[in-house]
């Protein structure tokens, strides 16, 4: 019903910056585990699933892949689109989707704020957070608590172009 | 590329930092328990290439496992690179796996995020994809580099890979593609294969830029390509196989060709495509891909006069 309003990347980044601010306050009714979890649950399900199609990965990375839930992606890629892209841009797997990672790439273009993140790397994904919310995961760092392995593995420095032209 | 050579060092990553262009191909496993089939296909494509690609259930069919294959390979002194796909195990499989290939003397490894399952005959299989192909890359690279687990846990003796990845240059979004590819070698990936490579204006654009970007010199590039059987095989590769693009001068050629001499004249197509693009800036070889046809791909080495191959 509000998908159309994935075609707005930019407004959607606005509003990221505004409802994570207007979040805070309410820090203290937001606990892994409290009273109040199935509540937040519901209401981040209904909110981010009507827009994104969100699948409740628990460790939302919106933002990094331009307003555009890369778990609609049927092979649950976190860092960009595989080799299987048809030609008119659609998924492999399902032909009539458009694929998330091309959708994803236009929209970061049209984000002044966080479209450069598109190009970040992204680990694992912690399973153990699915169909929890990431809401109480952000405030908590528990969605960015990295394996550690991977989080004392340097980096090979590469060069990369943040901008690109509209595909 | 400055960084120092580890021993034991892998053949194939030894011609590529001494500059020849190299030569390496797949071999398509064998649906059988004998492994004298998979001795037959090395044989013929150890003569002529300098990496032998162990494929991971192609096209999502099940045959006999990549890293079975490459115990075979190894202990036949035979050089594998070992193709490594999300698809089918999770990372506690994926690890112990490059690890116990690493055992058994595989220096290669090629990480792939991989076709999906309803590409293959049991679309009913769950999908895995618990990495992707670059998350699997950093991991690879991790084992090797820091000697531990994704847990960080110690390795006691870390595995000396030389870590590929996979590019296809011609699927949308055709802008991003380089980054990826930068993306991936800042993940870990020290060779390229690409995808089938038809449409050459294509590949030169994609490469001009990867060359822009300078990541021809982070990163060997083996540029993909194959023969095509017939013009209805050409049909079908573009029309069914995923992030296949062949141009329609191509199909057409075939298509001009009587049925008969369609296989001859697929062949020289090939040989013609990897004259072009030995000559594009930046690739460091080829990777032939001819599914169970061994005995054609030695054809085309020998005819775009890619032999001998340097090291034996």
């Amino acid at each position: 019903m509000f998908r159309w309003l994935q075609h707005f990347p930019h407004f959607l980044e606005l509003l990221y910056d505004l409802f994570e601010v207007s979040l805070q306050p309410l820090k203290k009714w937001f606990k892994p585990g409290g009273s109040t979890e199935p509540f937040v649950i519901a209401v981040e399900k209904l909110g981010k699933g009507t827009v994104f199609n969100c699948q409740m990965c628990g460790q939302c990375i919106l933002h990094s892949t331009g307003m555009t839930c890369p778990m609609n992606c049927p092979k649950h890629l976190r860092n960009g689109p595989c080799g299987g892209v048809r030609q008119n841009g659609h998924c492999e797997v399902k032909p009539e989707m458009k694929c998330v990672w091309v959708e994803a790439y236009s929209r970061s273009l049209k984000m002044p704020k966080y479209g450069h993140q598109f190009a970040s790397l992204q680990p694992p994904m912690n399973n153990q957070l699915q169909g929890s919310s990431s809401w109480i995961n952000m405030f908590y760092d528990i969605d960015t608590k990295l394996p550690a392995g991977w989080a004392n593995t340097r980096d090979i420095p590469v060069n990369f172009i943040k901008e690109g032209q509209d595909d | 590329m400055t960084k120092e050579i580890k021993a034991p060092c892998s053949r194939l990553e030894e011609i590529l930092r001494a500059g020849h262009f190299a030569v390496t191909a797949e071999l398509n496993p064998p649906d059988s328990a004998d492994p004298e089939d998979v001795y037959r296909a090395a044989r013929v494509l150890a003569e002529i290439c300098d990496g032998i690609n162990a494929v991971d259930a192609s096209g999502a069919n099940c045959h006999i496992s990549s890293v079975a294959m490459c115990a075979l390979l190894t202990r036949a002194g035979y050089e594998p690179v070992y193709q490594v796909t999300c698809r089918d195990r999770n990372r506690i499989a994926i690890q112990g796996d490059m690890l116990g290939a690493a055992a058994m003397g595989v220096l290669n490894v090629l990480c792939l995020t991989g076709d999906d399952v309803t590409a293959g005959d049991q679309p009913e299989a769950k999908r895995v994809f618990d990495f992707d192909s670059i998350q699997l890359l950093r991991t690879a690279r991790m084992m090797r580099d820091e000697g531990v687990f994704l847990s960080g846990r110690k390795i006691t003796t870390p595995p000396c890979f030389f870590l590929g990845a996979a590019a296809n240059p011609f699927a949308p979004p055709h802008d991003w593609r380089p980054q990826r590819l930068a993306k991936k070698i800042a993940a870990g990936a020290q060779f390229i294969q690409t995808q089938y490579c038809f449409d050459i204006p294509r590949l030169k654009e994609y490469m001009k830029r990867v060359t822009d970007l300078g990541l021809d010199k982070q990163a060997f590039i083996l540029a993909g390509v194959g023969p095509l059987k017939s013009a209805g095989a050409a049909e079908f590769m573009r029309s069914k196989v995923p992030g296949v693009v062949i141009p329609d001068n191509i199909v057409d050629r075939l298509k001009k060709t009587p049925k008969e001499r369609q296989q001859e004249e697929g062949k020289k197509i090939c040989i013609e495509l990897i004259q072009e693009i030995r000559e594009i800036d930046g690739v460091a070889g080829i990777h032939i891909m001819a599914y169970r046809q061994e005995e054609l791909v030695a054809d085309i080495v020998k005819q775009a006069r890619l032999l001998p191959r340097p090291i034996k």
